[in-house]
């Protein structure tokens, strides 16, 4: 069911509208604004006071790290990341690398070198599941290429303040670029096609810039998914089967989706043939769609180039209207406070949905050959300007937005959050709360013999106590050998130690 | 030295866990494993919270931090809890104990397909693990309770469970002068007999202790990266890959993201259809839908599913490699999550998965069984 997005629903919103609108003259009267004058923006993410940047953020991912490391064809890009300490550059040289990375550490940078036009390919030959996996902070991912993998080209778990930029991906997967339940991260001038869902897809993740990326033959172009705080702009996103989407699907742990702004984006052609997977949300997508708001609240759509969808510029739906989606009692449904400003609309809807069809006629358009923006679904709070040159459907009830710009917005990043600072006095109580305590109590027996004892050994010595959980040996005969700590590093077995032997109960 | 120090505390043994019963009961005044005790109640900690999630949720990747969690309770509530929890007193015939379902020898949870009431009933469900419930917003497979006090009633007066009542309950406690006495010193603030309130809390207050935070995969987690074989770093990359998704709803780091998925698991035979949220949240889309259960300690409670259809891990994890809608019953709509797909994994990154899942496995907090309970009844598990 690839038209499965909008259904039976929609027979009897247009047997409502039709009560209500088929009365009414055609006539309106004109209120006519321009973007170069008149209010910006106002809403929107707000840094507060302490992270407020100074300038323009260009980059999030802090100062890059001097250590580096250099991986040429033919040697393994996991091995060097394996063996970087956190805080490390590792360069890619030009060749064939058939592998999935993967980084758990912060502050690691996979920079590919581009000779001639020659870039380090990741292949993952139709066999591999993912190019690149990372949860760390600070993560970098440039100048490389990546195709044939099964799962994603690049997903994100977790890791904040990331950069993914520069990079050529095809025919990869699922989704070409996805960063999940991250904040503040960049992913800018990347190429990415083939994709069996969206090329770039940010999932669940907070203050985001999506820019000046080239998106195409995939299913969905770029979509922002339970996500806050995200500006997607300056992107070339054309012949997929949906170009831009704000989401919320439903079953999520985080459930809304709140300020986003689409602008100056081309979206183009959004035409393919949608292959997306049986049941994935994206399947949903009528293929031919600009623009796809579902259930995501304060969306901005300004000064994008829209021509040639053929089923609608924009669309604007809700989660009842989606005949693929689940219920989420905890998630709103409605696509609250959409706000439609200039934007170029030409050719869209020429070749339309029939309940497309249905909701112009609701509208009393007859005879209309395209279809700019349709609305179905309740979408309060929203509004427009210029709504005369649209052709729409749906619309006809939203306000006059009383600002015509967001010029006043110029990106939703934050300056890169320093690591936490952890005290060894703080470390060591916690490792002794939280891993010496399984085996150890004060003053009884348990696995291992009571502090007490512990601290009349060690009392003066802590770092013979240090050295000695690293490598126990066994000491006692009715005791079990104590198991090596020694993937606490040395700081923090010498922080636990001096800790363990100041303890009263 | 040494050994006359080892002599110290074997004498120190004798007179502790494994020595003759104490001659009357005593609450411990100290915090759990795991706990500080903190202006006289306990507070957990954990490396975990040296990290951050997005928006405080606590979900992510491998330095996440946790979800909010319980905690606070007093030593005295915490081990009042722990009593109650081991003695069938608590149930209608005297014979169960919350423990006779959430073992200490079987992951907390008992082994079975579905767990079995006083009178040999079918319970219907399995019994789900109590390691980190402390970070839990849901309880029940069909998630039906928003907190552990609210769960408690649950089994305790389910004539398929504990099948007690309010009242025998409430009588056969204050019945018992050591409970009266043991009641007082856990909330010295409240007069009159044990309310059922002071039981729920007590019982939550245990169960807040049961932390399972230092596997292997934590280790890795916190820097470590030999704690990890070479085969299981495999099976965290396919468990985490976009082709298999386990981690999109398992996702650290409790590997549970606590949402409600139609996954279309099969009952056992004979089984009928479980309609699980759909009944709770009268959403017909929810039909077939579980809360997703945490991962860790895993490998230590088969069978598995809501019903116990997968006598071992493997055939759990080879489920969902089986293809989307592999089990759903002929003629029945059910609406899928969307990321129940076909993987089409091989069988050694099935096998690889499993090996991870083993890493998951911590009881260095397991709590201690009581050698004897209140109620003078047996601690014992059914049929032992």
């Amino acid at each position: 069911m690839k038209k499965g997005l909008i259904l039976g629903v929609l027979v009897a919103a247009v047997a409502f509208g039709a009560g209500t609108y088929f009365g009414r003259s055609g006539k309106q009267d004109l209120t006519i604004s321009s973007s170069t004058s008149g209010a910006s923006y106002s809403g929107g993410f707000k840094a507060d006071a302490a992270t407020k940047p100074e300038g323009v953020i260009r980059s999030v991912a802090g100062p890059a790290p001097t250590n580096i490391v250099v991986v040429k064809d033919g040697e393994s890009i996991q091995a060097a990341i394996k063996a970087a300490p956190k805080g490390t550059i590792v360069r890619v040289m030009p060749g064939t690398y058939h592998e999935t990375v993967y980084i758990d550490k912060d502050d690691i940078r996979i920079i590919g070198v581009i000779e001639e036009g020659r870039r380090p390919v990741l292949d993952g030959q139709k066999k591999l599941n993912d190019a690149i996996l990372y949860s760390g902070n600070n993560f970098v991912a440039e100048n490389l290429e990546i195709r044939n993998y099964k799962g994603n080209g690049i997903m994100g778990q977790a890791g904040n303040n990331f950069e993914i930029r520069n990079n050529v991906i095809a025919e990869s997967g699922v989704y070409g670029i996805f960063p999940q339940l991250g904040q503040n991260g960049i992913v800018e001038h990347n190429v990415v096609s083939g994709i069996a869902d969206a090329a770039i897809y940010i999932g669940m993740s907070d203050n985001i810039l999506v820019a000046h990326n080239d998106v195409f033959d995939s299913v969905a172009g770029i979509e922002i998914e339970n996500s806050r705080h995200a500006i997607v702009e300056n992107n070339y996103v054309h012949n997929n089967s949906g170009g831009l989407l704000a989401f919320v699907t439903p079953g999520l742990p985080i459930k809304d989706t709140v300020d986003v702004i689409f602008r100056n984006n081309f979206v183009v052609g959004n035409n393919h043939p949608n292959f997306g997977a049986p049941g994935s949300t994206v399947s949903g997508i009528p293929a031919g769609t600009g623009i796809l708001i579902m259930a995501a609240d304060d969306v901005v759509v300004e000064s994008n180039i829209i021509s040639d969808n053929k089923v609608a510029g924009m669309i604007i739906t809700d989660h009842a209207n989606a005949s693929n989606i689940t219920a989420d009692p905890e998630s709103d449904p409605n696509s609250d406070r959409v706000k439609i400003l200039d934007n170029v609309m030409l050719r869209n809807g020429y070749d339309t949905i029939p309940e497309a069809k249905a909701l112009l006629l609701a509208d009393g358009k007859v005879g209309r050959k395209n279809l700019d923006i349709v609305r179905v679904g309740p979408s309060p709070g929203s509004c427009i300007v210029n709504r005369h040159q649209y052709i729409t459907a749906g619309v006809d009830d939203f306000a006059e937005c009383d600002f015509t710009n967001t010029a006043a917005t110029v990106n939703y990043l934050l300056p890169p959050v320093p690591p936490r600072e952890i005290k060894p006095g703080e470390r060591g109580k916690v490792v002794y709360l939280g891993i010496c305590t399984g085996c150890h109590t004060y003053n009884g027996r348990m696995i291992g013999p009571p502090v007490q004892v512990i601290q009349a050994l060690y009392m003066d010595n802590p770092q013979g106590l240090a050295d000695f959980i690293a490598k126990p040996t066994k000491k006692r005969d009715d005791y079990p050998e104590m198991p090596p700590q020694d993937y606490l590093d040395p700081e923090t077995r010498l922080a636990v130690a001096q800790y363990m032997l100041q303890v009263t109960n | 030295m040494i050994r006359a120090l080892a002599l110290v505390i074997a004498a120190m043994g004798t007179a502790g866990a494994t020595g003759p019963a104490p001659t009357d009961f005593t609450l411990n005044t100290n915090c759990p494993p795991g706990f500080e005790k903190t202006g006289g109640v306990c507070e957990l900690r954990t490396l975990y919270q040296f990290y951050d999630s997005l928006e405080n949720r606590g979900l992510g990747g491998t330095r996440t931090s946790l979800p909010p969690h319980r905690d606070g309770f007093t030593p005295n509530q915490i081990d009042l809890g722990r009593y109650l929890f081991f003695d069938p007193v608590m149930s209608g015939d005297r014979t169960l104990s919350c423990a006779s379902c959430h073992d200490p020898a079987r992951g907390l949870s008992d082994g079975r397909p579905r767990s079995i009431g006083i009178h040999g009933e079918d319970a219907g469900r399995a019994a789900p693990t109590l390691w980190n419930v402390a970070f839990l917003k849901r309880f029940f497979w069909d998630a039906r309770a928003d907190s552990l006090e609210a769960q408690a009633s649950g089994p305790l007066y389910s004539p398929k469970e504990m099948g007690n009542t309010p009242d025998q309950l409430l009588k056969s406690l204050n019945d018992n002068a050591t409970y009266r006495r043991l009641f007082k010193e856990a909330f010295p603030q409240q007069r009159g007999p044990i309310a059922e309130q002071q039981v729920f809390t007590a019982l939550t207050a245990f169960q807040t202790s049961l932390v399972s935070l230092n596997s292997r995969y934590d280790r890795y987690v916190h820097g470590y990266d030999a704690a990890l074989s070479q085969r299981e770093i495999e099976g965290l990359n396919v468990f985490r890959s976009f082709v298999a998704r386990c981690s999109e709803c398992h996702t650290p780091p409790l590997f549970t993201n606590e949402q409600i998925a139609v996954i279309g698991m099969p009952e056992p035979a004979g089984q009928p259809f479980d309609v699980g949220a759909e009944a709770i949240l009268n959403s017909p889309k929810l039909k077939g839908g579980f809360k997703v259960p945490t991962l860790r300690n895993i490998a230590r409670t088969a069978p598995y599913s809501h019903s116990g259809a997968f006598a071992d891990l493997r055939g759990a994890v080879d489920f969902y490699n089986k293809g989307r809608g592999n089990a759903v019953p002929k003629g029945m709509t059910l609406y899928l999550h969307w990321h129940i797909s076909d993987p089409k994994l091989t069988e050694a990154e099935v096998d690889r998965i499993v090996d991870f899942l083993g890493a998951l496995t911590d009881e260095t907090f397991l709590p201690q069984t009581p050698a004897r309970v209140p109620s003078g009844l047996p601690p014992t598990k059914r049929g032992e």
